[in-house]
């Protein structure tokens, strides 16, 4: 049976859900060290925009990324000049669109990491001569160790997951953008249960390996 | 020497007031900074190690300006030269013992790093992480962390007030010891009356952000004064609750020593 299904969508989740998680762990830091250590109400604005994706529905979210990523939209008009094609129903479009879509589940848990560091052990790090960055490579992000693979396990599982955003900015294009979870739609669709099975069945493993994973880290590095 | 004003606006229980604060320490002087919670101490010595901003006024350690309000001269605390060591201890938990000792240093170097552990009684526990340690050995490696930096000044935030009083005294024996070996003036909080008879060259006495009183600890401790709040006893105790500095605290005399 596993040689009739097509291996295509499956190696694109898992490089879209790395790509998403990679890109997110880059923005996520910086972005939940500035919200976690503000005292700008700008940061209470940041805070519930970083939020807006768990709460919309991702065909709201969905139509504004095709709006912006489109040809004629702000970011899709600058890639199509820089790069001689569009966004919108291809993998890049997909990855922005992920991270939109992810971000909650990097900043969040990340930003709880940063609020959790007692106020002390940063301080005493200024005190011994070290800079801010440095303090947060060697003193922060190693005691918050289990917020960060939170958010990396998150942000994963949640990719792999996704399904509407993913089809409004990319539709449902073969070797681009037709992830697993659009495979599915599509075997269904064409009552292909069979292959709907395969597939749906992976996904469950997939998250339900996640999840198992992201207790595991709170057991092991929680108080 | 350590000249320093400060003056910074302070949000207290009952209200808003100024820490308006002037002073000096030369030498190797352990100077004693005595009050009461909320009092403005700790701020105090916060602004000197650059972790606070004062609105206004003007600290030189060493003739080097850290801070001048005036010129807006503002160092950051990693270029303030200061020994900071915290009251509850604020050791590294994601490194060694060794690791926290040598994190300040400018040189890392492990054999003076090791050997400040074994003065202070700690080299077999060179690879424990902070949570294995108990609260004495965690305050004496804060404290050699402070010291291996070789900083211009020690400021000691109530470092003892978290130990018991028989370990409480042996540390105050060897941080005056290190204090002296480094050759430093030190700047201590703190509001245990023993504490500041064993430790202070000299005391200032702060009260709602200001200097109040200053001189010799002899002095401005024998002029503390214990009320009584209460008596009661058991069969075989009086209780007496005393307040001293604004402090309630509780006296236990057996009846047989009576």
């Amino acid at each position: 049976m596993m040689a009739e299904i097509n291996p295509v969508p499956i190696w694109l989740t898992v490089k879209l859900s790395i790509w998403t998680t990679i890109i997110l762990l880059i923005i996520g830091v910086p972005l939940s060290y500035y919200l976690a250590y503000t005292k700008s109400k700008l940061g209470l604005v940041i805070e519930a925009l970083t939020t807006l994706p768990l709460v919309l529905p991702p065909t709201v979210l969905g139509f504004y990324l095709l709006l912006l990523l489109s040809k004629n939209g702000i970011i899709g008009s600058v890639w199509y000049r820089l790069f001689d094609y569009q966004l919108v129903f291809h993998f890049e479009g997909i990855v922005i669109a992920s991270v939109i879509y992810s971000l909650p589940m990097m900043v969040h848990p990340l930003t709880s990491g940063f609020r959790s560091v007692p106020r002390n052990i940063i301080e005493a790090s200024w005190t011994l001569g070290k800079s801010k960055i440095e303090t947060l490579f060697r003193v922060i992000l190693p005691n918050m160790k289990a917020s960060v693979l939170t958010g990396i396990v998150l942000s994963f599982a949640h990719t792999i997951g996704e399904f509407g955003v993913v089809l409004m900015v990319g539709g449902n294009i073969e070797g681009q953008t037709r992830v697993v979870s659009i495979a599915i739609y599509d075997a269904v669709e064409a009552i292909d249960y069979k292959t709907a099975h395969v597939y749906a069945g992976l996904l469950f493993v997939a998250s339900f390996i996640s999840l198992a994973m992201l207790y595991a880290i709170n057991r092991r590095w929680s108080l | 020497m350590i000249r320093a004003r400060v003056k910074k606006l302070l949000h207290g229980f009952d209200g808003d007031f100024w820490l308006d604060a002037e002073l000096e320490v030369r030498g190797t002087e352990f100077l004693v900074i005595l009050g009461q919670s909320g009092s403005g101490k700790t701020t105090l010595l916060r602004c000197i190690a650059g972790l606070e901003t004062p609105e206004e006024g003007y600290i030189e350690v060493d003739g080097e300006v850290w801070f001048d309000s005036k010129r807006r001269i503002n160092l950051p605390p990693q270029r303030r030269n200061v020994g900071f060591v915290f009251q509850d201890y604020a050791l590294f938990p994601n490194m060694t013992v060794l690791e926290n000792v040598m994190y300040g240093m400018r040189k890392k170097d492990k054999d003076r790093a090791i050997e400040l552990l074994r003065m202070a009684g700690l080299e077999g526990l060179k690879d424990k992480k902070p949570d294995k340690l108990s609260g004495g050995q965690k305050q004496r490696v804060a404290l050699l962390r402070a010291l291996a930096k070789e900083p211009k000044v020690l400021l000691l935030d109530e470092p003892l007030s978290a130990l018991d009083p028989d370990l409480r005294l042996e540390l105050q024996k060897e941080l005056r010891n290190f204090q002296k070996n480094a050759s430093i003036p030190a700047l201590m909080v703190s509001h245990d009356k023993e504490e500041t008879l064993r430790l202070a060259d000299r005391v200032i006495r702060i009260h709602k952000g200001k200097i109040v009183e200053e001189g010799e600890p002899q002095r401005i401790l024998a002029d503390a004064q214990a009320t009584l709040v209460s008596k009661r006893e058991n069969h075989r105790e009086v209780i007496l609750t005393l307040k001293l500095e604004g402090k309630l605290v509780e006296m236990r005399v057996d009846k047989e020593s009576l």
